[in-house]
């Protein structure tokens, strides 16, 4: 079987442009990956696109030409960005196609979702009494881990505070300054521990991948990243999920330990050979967890490796090198794609400001509502 | 006058000792709340849970969620953060509620809690709802 390689990544920058749509915001960045690649649109076999709010994917068809591709909308809660990534690489993986596009955009008003119980399968009293908030799930969640394994919420302040250091030096990231410590511990409470400081915001943007066979890469006498594991899991019974009124008393892995499992068989690498990491950090609880979870560290190890710095840029594994969605912002649909850009640049040695040096395996998880996952490797 | 509850077949009073109403699932024995209701409940059993549990997970809701879906009479200014998370019914299921109690500082994970039952202030009028308070 053939290799599925990065051969092009662009993006839109992401946060706030309020004179354009998000599909103006998608089709930017399939242009800039199809200049990154050196490739016009017409050589494009097949596109997957996701979008979760802003309107159809396919419809950048009309903008970028209407060449009678294959092209599928993927919609996947929080993962739709991932989703559409691993749909380009099992096109390429089967021998059906060699050379494709995936895209994401996202476009959210302000403030928090929210959300109407119906459309989850839940009665009407369980938004009435005030239960229906992901912010409130997030703070739940990462409360009892701390209970559990010894977290201190100076540790989910060091996690924003790398983050919105890291946002400074990539150009795509939204929030572009840095902000204290002692300035995001005593920025508003929103849902205990977790502060305003300590929680993304949903926001706009757009991302762009070509894949190529190696056949086709060759072709082209292109380059790029190898896609070495991609994996998507949903939850079990027992894994703890947001918008759950029970949960089950034997509890069980998370998806993301699922997909992480099924990634690093398929790439047949340890969590210890991976150089750098893009994990999904809606709030800071969630990247502390997420450490554990995909293996690179055991529960409560983050304690002394967020005092120590391993996470940040020179340190032994840095995590959410563009500033991660705290300071990018979570457009749902160009997420997921968002985190295998930065690898992609990391891995071709083009993240300016914030290269981790000699980076050869990237690392991506994207997770999220209703109880999702998507894990992608890539090798430089 | 007693107040209507917030949903039918949440829960019940027997002896004045309120009871959540959960389900099993026929096929595994999965519990769950609530009850599912419509085609889907002919595939479980309905059961009445433990009044008493252990807290299992919480946080505190600095702010007033947005409505919809909330449906809390208050505003913005008349609003009081509440406690809310997870009371875990030893070998029954983890319940999802809010938390009566007005000193958040004293709540632990593995304390012991208790159902009640309590009246809600929404938007065209009280209901019954549910919540768990700590045991003293």
């Amino acid at each position: 079987m053939t290799d599925v390689h990065i051969v092009g990544a662009g993006i839109h920058p992401f946060g706030r442009h309020d004179d354009k749509s998000g599909l103006d915001q998608g089709v930017f960045a399939v242009r800039e990956a199809l200049a990154d690649a050196g490739l016009d649109w017409t050589a494009m076999q097949f596109g997957f696109g996701g979008s979760d709010a802003a309107g159809n994917a396919d419809a950048v068809l009309p903008r970028l030409g209407l060449t009678g591709m294959q092209f599928v909308n993927v919609k996947n809660g929080c993962a739709a960005g991932g989703s559409a990534l691993l749909s380009g690489y099992w096109a390429i993986k089967s021998g059906e196609f060699d050379l494709g596009v995936v895209v994401g955009f996202d476009k959210h008003p302000r403030g928090a979702f929210n959300p109407e119980p119906a459309d989850w399968g839940l009665p009407d009293w369980y938004g009435d009494i005030g239960l229906m908030l992901t912010t409130q799930f997030f703070g739940t969640k990462i409360n009892r881990y701390m209970s559990l394994h010894g977290i201190s919420p100076t540790t989910l302040g060091r996690v924003a505070e790398k983050a919105y250091e890291n946002g400074v030096r990539a150009p795509h990231a939204w929030r572009r300054e840095a902000i204290g410590l002692n300035a995001i511990m005593n920025s508003r409470m929103i849902s205990d521990p977790l502060t305003q400081f300590m929680f993304c915001s949903p926001a706009e943007g757009g991302a762009a991948l070509i894949l190529a066979s190696d056949r086709k890469m060759r072709e082209f006498g292109l380059a790029g990243p190898k896609l070495r594991g991609a994996a998507v899991r949903t939850r079990l019974n027992g894994s703890f999920e947001v918008f759950s009124p029970s949960l089950d008393v034997e509890r069980a892995p998370s998806p993301t330990q699922l997909a992480s499992q099924a990634a690093y068989d398929m790439a047949g690498v340890d969590p210890s050979d991976i150089d750098v990491a893009q994990l999904q950090d809606t709030e800071s609880g969630a990247e502390i967890m997420h450490m554990a979870e995909n293996g690179f560290c055991a529960d409560g190890g983050q304690e002394r490796m967020l005092a120590e710095g391993a996470t940040r840029l020179g340190g032994s594994l840095p995590v959410n090198t563009d500033g991660g969605c705290l300071a990018c912002g979570e457009p749902i649909g160009a997420s997921g794609l968002r985190q295998v850009y930065e690898n992609a640049q990391q891995l071709r040695g083009r993240a300016e400001g914030r290269q981790v040096e000699h980076a050869r395996l990237g690392y991506s998880q994207v997770y999220g509502a209703p109880g999702l996952s998507a894990i992608v490797i890539l090798e430089a | 006058m007693a107040l209507a509850p917030i949903a039918e077949g949440l829960f019940e009073e027997a002896d004045g000792a309120p009871r959540l109403i959960g389900a099993r699932r026929k096929s595994d024995g999965r519990m769950v709340f609530p009850a599912p209701t419509g085609p889907e409940a002919a595939n479980y059993e309905r059961t009445p849970l433990s009044p008493d549990g252990v807290l299992w997970a919480f946080t505190i809701q600095r702010f007033r969620p947005k409505s919809p879906p909330y449906a809390g009479a208050e505003d913005e200014a008349s609003f009081r953060p509440y406690a809310v998370g997870y009371v875990e019914l030893p070998g029954e299921v983890i319940v999802e509620t809010r938390i009566e109690t007005d000193d958040f500082s004293s709540l632990r994970v593995g304390a012991p809690m208790r159902l009640t039952l309590v009246p809600f202030q929404r938007v065209g009028g009280d209901v019954l709802a549910y919540a768990f308070e700590p045991v003293a």
